[in-house]
């Protein structure tokens, strides 16, 4: 018998993800050739994304030309009701995945022509932990947080806060009733990600959609290069 | 939970360089960062599950935090604050830019001919 040979270390420094971060590039430089904007939402579950995004939809698909994928576990309940709203919509099953990644959006998107649209949104799955881990490739993530979930979620998940653009305090109809701290809330999420921007909505009440609708309408002009209006 | 996901795209990378450089995998190290959204045993578990049936069944995971290193604009000086409080505490400028704590890499590996 030999001795045992002597272990040696070898440097290697490679990103985990950097087959998703290379999908999501390349979908990125997807997004841009088409003139495309792309907008992902992230929540925890039942925090109103379906909700919020049928009401965005109605706003805008006026304007612009809409499309969705949505992203769950199971069902195709989620497309379902966002198809009342927008004609494009794909469900994306993920099983036993809790989060969407860049394959699977490449995926779902294939048979697209995303040059025939302003707009997509992506409905990740209803999770506050995995999704964060993963580029989309999109312009802007936005993190919905409902006034039934306590004003201190971002701090028990501040990654996913973090890799946020913009948040949405949502269900601000019930804020009164659940007795929701509005200002702990919106110190919270400055503590995790200081300088995002926090828009406050009611799919219910319409309060705060105007802002929203104005906040994606100027993403699209700026993908599209069109002069804001004045 | 996605450190199974996590596990199985570091297993694929990690053949891949043991192909390359040639031999055993004994240890893999790895650098998670406080911002990378990766728990340290979930992750433990999720590898040495991963690995049951692969030339890798047995390998050690070494995994090193790391913590955040944040530039504030304000001040014009790194700071090391703690996940939940990223807000510069001396100027609350809330311009910081994350220097360290989104890791989620492969290190190094240690291998045996």
């Amino acid at each position: 018998m030999s001795a045992s040979p002597q272990p040696r270390m070898v440097e290697v420094r490679a990103r985990i993800l950097k087959e998703n971060d290379l999908l999501a590039r390349q979908l990125r430089e997807r997004y841009e050739r088409a003139g495309v904007t792309v907008i992902s939402f992230v929540s925890s579950p039942g925090s109103g994304k379906t909700a919020f995004l049928e009401s965005l939809m109605a706003r805008l698909s006026a304007d612009w030309r809409i499309a969705a994928l949505v992203g769950d576990l199971a069902t195709e309940n989620d497309a379902a009701r966002l198809r009342r709203s927008c004609s494009q919509v794909k469900q994306i099953v993920t099983g036993t995945v809790c989060h969407l990644d860049a394959k699977m959006v490449g995926a779902a998107l294939d048979e697209w022509k995303l040059d025939e649209l302003d707009l997509l949104l992506i409905e990740n799955v209803g999770n506050l932990v995995c999704p964060s881990s993963y580029d989309l490739g999109e312009a802007m993530r936005v993190v919905l947080l409902s006034v039934t979930e306590g004003e201190d979620k971002p701090l028990k998940y501040p990654t996913i806060f973090n890799t946020a653009d913009v948040a949405l305090l949502t269900k601000m109809d019930l804020a009164e009733a659940v007795e929701f701290d509005r200002a702990a809330a919106l110190t919270n999420i400055q503590s995790v990600r200081p300088g995002m921007r926090v828009l406050e909505v009611s799919t219910k009440t319409g309060q705060g959609m105007d802002a929203v609708v104005a906040l994606v309408a100027e993403q699209i002009r700026a993908v599209r290069r069109e002069p804001q209006p004045a | 939970m996605h450190e199974l996901s996590i596990a199985l795209s570091m297993i694929e990378e990690i053949e891949e360089q043991a192909e390359k450089h040639g031999g055993v995998v004994e240890a893999v190290y790895v650098r998670i960062g406080v911002l990378s959204g990766i728990d340290a045993q979930a992750l433990r578990f999720a590898y040495e599950l991963a690995c049951e049936g692969t030339p890798l069944a047995g390998s050690r995971l070494e995994i090193e935090s790391v913590g955040l290193l944040v530039f504030c604009s304000g001040c014009a000086r790194t700071h090391t604050p703690d996940p939940q409080h990223i807000l510069c505490p001396r100027c609350l400028t809330p311009e910081q830019e994350i220097l360290e704590g989104r890791e989620l890499e492969v290190r190094a590996l240690e291998l045996t001919a």
